[in-house]
């Protein structure tokens, strides 16, 4: 195999494990508040159908991308309302998300279905880009790529090196002592839970402008779910986070090239391998007991009502 | 800081202040006057009202009607941001600390916003150690000893240089010398010129420390007075409107035969926040009642778990109940043993809270009694009548009030719900009884008549073990006193020859061997 290839494959990698970083990054600011948002997946589809509708009527991607993530973030909207103010069932009400999201976007999206979609290009940096092999994968990807790895960078700042991160965190650890203090727990729990809806939204559209430039019902196929269960396997942490959404973007790439490369392994066995190579991984990194105890947001899915 | 002239001037004037919880008025049209410098104490049961007054004055909670006046104006507190602002600090009674979160990031969370993280930590250090609060910054709070999440919160409060602090039954986790040092700490407080206001129902420490007392009973103010003027024995008839049944209690025999025998329980913490037991070895016998005292999170709730069988043992041999090896059962076989348990908790864990009393009774007991409540079969068909009669039976033995027939176990107040409790272990005349906490918030009538059964039964030639951190309890019922600390116990000794001094030894007997301790765990492990 040449440099080439592998180049080419570390992108579809990259690709790959974007949407999956998005969602999950989102999420666990979200949990970090002690709230649980089950519809990552709805929120995933609806921002996918807005990105990709608004893209094909503006004829720009980016305008689509921003669309996705107002789109996510005002969906999300209606969970946190009901949670959070109607005091609902975060399961359920998560759940209910899912299902209205991908029955919404079916929706939304039936005219669009065949269009062929406009890709986001590449951010080409001048000379950069050029380098031999390095220049295409660091310097010349799309921006959603860059902002998600940013995005990380910024939550794991903000959540362990600001005030505000800090309240957040105090909120998902035990939001009656939190609202004792007067930290603004209902307030903080909404604009977490609106940057969660944010990041889905610009998940999806990463998938339907970027990965697929489609848009095809429920193509999210999953990812919402995978991206929950990263968030819990990383316990809660960013930068496991990181980890666990590009092991499950390689495995998934490895196993796509080794069925076409004819080994002989049943397809069903590498098609699960993703799954069971993250979490493997992510059980090792997260088998000090202590410290994830100590990550796990105490007030998960604790509905909180202020007693006067 | 305030200046000495101030003192005693009128701080805070609290007139006319009523809350209504549903159709509870938890505040009845209370008037309250606290003055500059002065230690002024808000007593009263459990249920009074206290905690309630004093979470409007901290914002908390929004009063319903009635006027606050600080420093001679008329102000609205309506969040603690704005108390804080104004000048006042609270000390809670159950703490509100973050366990997941550093002593340090714990105190930014209740300070302004333009805090430098890392003058914080230096800041801590000083202000602790001027005040003799040791505290290490970069703790993790769920590591810590209650009295050390006591110091951080009052440390939290001094930070903020408050003119008026509200203590909220801040004794009732410490040991008698942790105490001490912090009334040295208040005394010192209030000599700077600040006020405080504090809260609690041991009459003792308010005599010592304060010199006017405000009295709440059901929400109203019934009286104020300087304790150092009245007794005990005055201040608690005011409390409770009533005399207080006197619990008597014969001398217990030693000789009766073991019918609990803990040796060498031992186990490691389940959780990175919990304690583990280290060697525990006890033998409790027919006829007396054996009191556990100690400081909360001592191992107090892990010891009953292991006792009761939540938690089960490697080791058969660790419990034995009636003589027979019994580590490795579950709570239900050691329950049709003989062996009764009453948890600290009383809602969640010693009664479901939606579930009627009778339902509560069933399910304690639906192994234990299968022969009376249960049908013949593989379902097992409830035989209802049979249940309500005998729950009906045990309200009327313990003298439960409640509304209906057969209430929800949270409609009922803390100090009925446990004497049902009590009652519904009490009525199976088990041969071992264990009880943690068994008066924690029960007001005073059910607290005594709660002790009083429990010494009753161990007369009946029952082995009773009380773990509580109540003193005055444990000293009222025991015939023998052990101390848990650290995890450990201390050998028991027959309580004649227990004063609170060695008490106070033996809770803070371990801590200062901390070093030590995982050591010894790993060696019985």
């Amino acid at each position: 195999m040449d440099a080439q290839i592998i180049v080419s494959i570390l992108i579809s990698v990259c690709v790959a494990s974007t949407p999956l970083l998005l969602a999950a990054t989102g999420e666990l600011v979200v949990e970090r508040s002690g709230v649980l948002n089950l519809g990552v997946e709805g929120m995933m589809i609806i921002g996918a159908v807005a990105g990709f509708s608004v893209a094909q009527i503006t004829g720009n991607p980016y305008i689509g991308a921003i669309a996705a993530i107002g789109a996510g973030a005002v969906f999300s909207l209606l969970f946190a309302f009901l949670t959070l103010s109607l005091v609902t069932n975060q399961v359920a009400t998560g759940l209910a998300l899912t299902i209205l999201g991908l029955g919404l976007s079916g929706m939304i999206g039936e005219g669009f279905v065949g269009q062929p979609g406009i890709k986001m290009t590449s951010l080409d940096i001048p000379y950069l880009s050029d380098l031999p092999l390095v220049g295409k994968l660091l310097f010349g990807q799309d921006a959603i790529f860059y902002t998600s790895l940013i995005l990380v960078g910024l939550v794991s700042w903000f959540l362990f090196r600001t005030r505000a991160g800090l309240m957040l965190r105090s909120v998902g650890d035990n939001s009656k002592s939190a609202h004792a203090l007067g930290i603004p727990v209902i307030r903080i729990r909404y604009m977490a839970v609106m940057f969660g809806g944010a990041c889905s939204g610009l998940a999806g559209a990463h998938l339907s402008l970027v990965y697929v430039p489609q848009w095809v019902e429920g193509m999210t196929a999953g990812r919402g779910w995978i991206a929950l269960a990263l968030v819990v396997f990383a316990s809660w942490r960013p930068a496991r986070v990181l980890v666990g959404a590009y092991l499950f973007g390689a495995v998934t790439i490895a196993q796509f090239h080794a069925q076409a490369l004819g080994i002989p392994i049943p397809a069903q066995f590498l098609t699960s391998l993703p799954y069971l190579a993250t979490v493997i991984v992510l059980v090792i990194i997260a088998r000090n007991r202590r410290m994830t105890m100590i990550n796990t947001p105490a007030s998960l899915g604790q509905p909180f009502v202020p007693d006067r | 800081m305030v200046d000495s002239d101030d003192n005693n001037k009128e701080l805070l004037s609290v007139s006319g202040i009523t809350k209504i919880f549903g159709t509870l008025k938890a505040n009845d049209n209370v008037d309250l006057i606290v003055n500059s410098g002065e230690i002024h104490a808000l007593l009263g049961e459990n249920g009074a009202g206290k905690s309630t007054l004093v979470k409007m004055l901290f914002g908390s909670l929004q009063p319903t009607s009635g006027t606050i006046v600080w420093r001679g104006n008329k102000v609205k507190i309506s969040n603690p941001s704005a108390a804080r602002i104004l000048g006042i600090g609270m000390v809670f009674q159950h703490f509100s600390l973050f366990d997941a979160l550093t002593v340090s990031e714990n105190i930014a969370l209740s300070l302004g916003d333009n805090i430098e993280m890392s003058a914080l930590a230096d800041k801590t250090r000083s202000v602790s150690q001027e005040y003799g609060l040791p505290l290490d910054p970069d703790a993790l709070v769920g590591d810590l000893s209650v009295g050390e999440r006591q110091r951080i919160e009052i440390v939290r409060c001094l930070l903020q240089d408050p003119a008026l602090i509200i203590l909220d039954e801040p004794t009732s986790v410490l040991t008698p010398q942790e105490a001490n040092k912090l009334f040295e700490t208040l005394e010192r407080l209030a000599g700077e010129g600040r006020s405080i206001l504090y809260i609690s129902h041991r009459l003792e420490e308010v005599q010592r420390l304060c010199s006017r007392a405000t009295i709440l009973r059901h929400g109203k103010v019934v009286g104020a007075c300087d304790p150092r003027e009245e007794t005990a024995a005055s201040l608690a008839s005011k409390m409770v409107g009533a005399e207080i049944d006197i619990v008597h209690r014969e001398a217990g025999s030693d000789t009766g035969d073991i019918l609990l025998k803990l040796n060498a329980l031992t186990m490691p913490p389940a959780t990175p926040f919990s304690m583990p037991l280290r060697g525990i070895s006890l033998d409790l016998r027919a006829g007396e009642v054996v009191g556990i005292a100690g400081v909360a999170g001592n191992g107090q709730s892990e010891l009953f778990d292991a006792i009761s069988g939540e938690a089960t043992q490697a080791d058969s041999d660790a419990i034995s109940i009636n003589g027979i090896p019994s580590g490795r059962m579950g709570i239900s076989e050691r329950r049709n043993l003989g062996a009764a348990f009453v948890p600290e908790e009383r809602l969640g864990h010693g009664a479901v809270p939606n579930f009627a009393l009778s339902e509560n009774l069933l399910l304690a007991r639906h192994r234990s009694d299968k022969a009376d409540f249960l049908g013949l079969g593989l379902l097992g068909m409830i035989k209802r009548s049979k249940v309500k009669i005998l729950s009906r039976q045990i309200i009327e033995d313990m003298d439960v009030r409640k509304s209906g027939e057969d209430p929800a176990a949270a409609a009922l107040s803390g100090g009925n719900l446990q004497k049902f409790i009590v009652g519904r272990e009490l009525d199976r005349n088990p041969s071992v009884l264990i009880v943690n906490q068994p008066t924690w918030g029960v007001d005073a009538g059910a607290a005594a008549r709660i002790r009083q059964a429990l010494i009753d039964l161990a007369a009946s030639g029952s082995a009773v073990m009380v773990i509580s951190q109540d003193l005055d309890e444990i000293f009222e019922v025991s015939d023998r006193i052990a101390v848990i600390s650290d995890g450990g116990l201390s050998e028991p000794e027959p309580a004649k020859n227990m004063t609170r001094e060695k008490i106070g030894m033996l809770m803070g007997a371990s801590h200062q061997n901390d070093v030590d301790t995982p050591n010894t765990l790993e060696a019985t492990a």
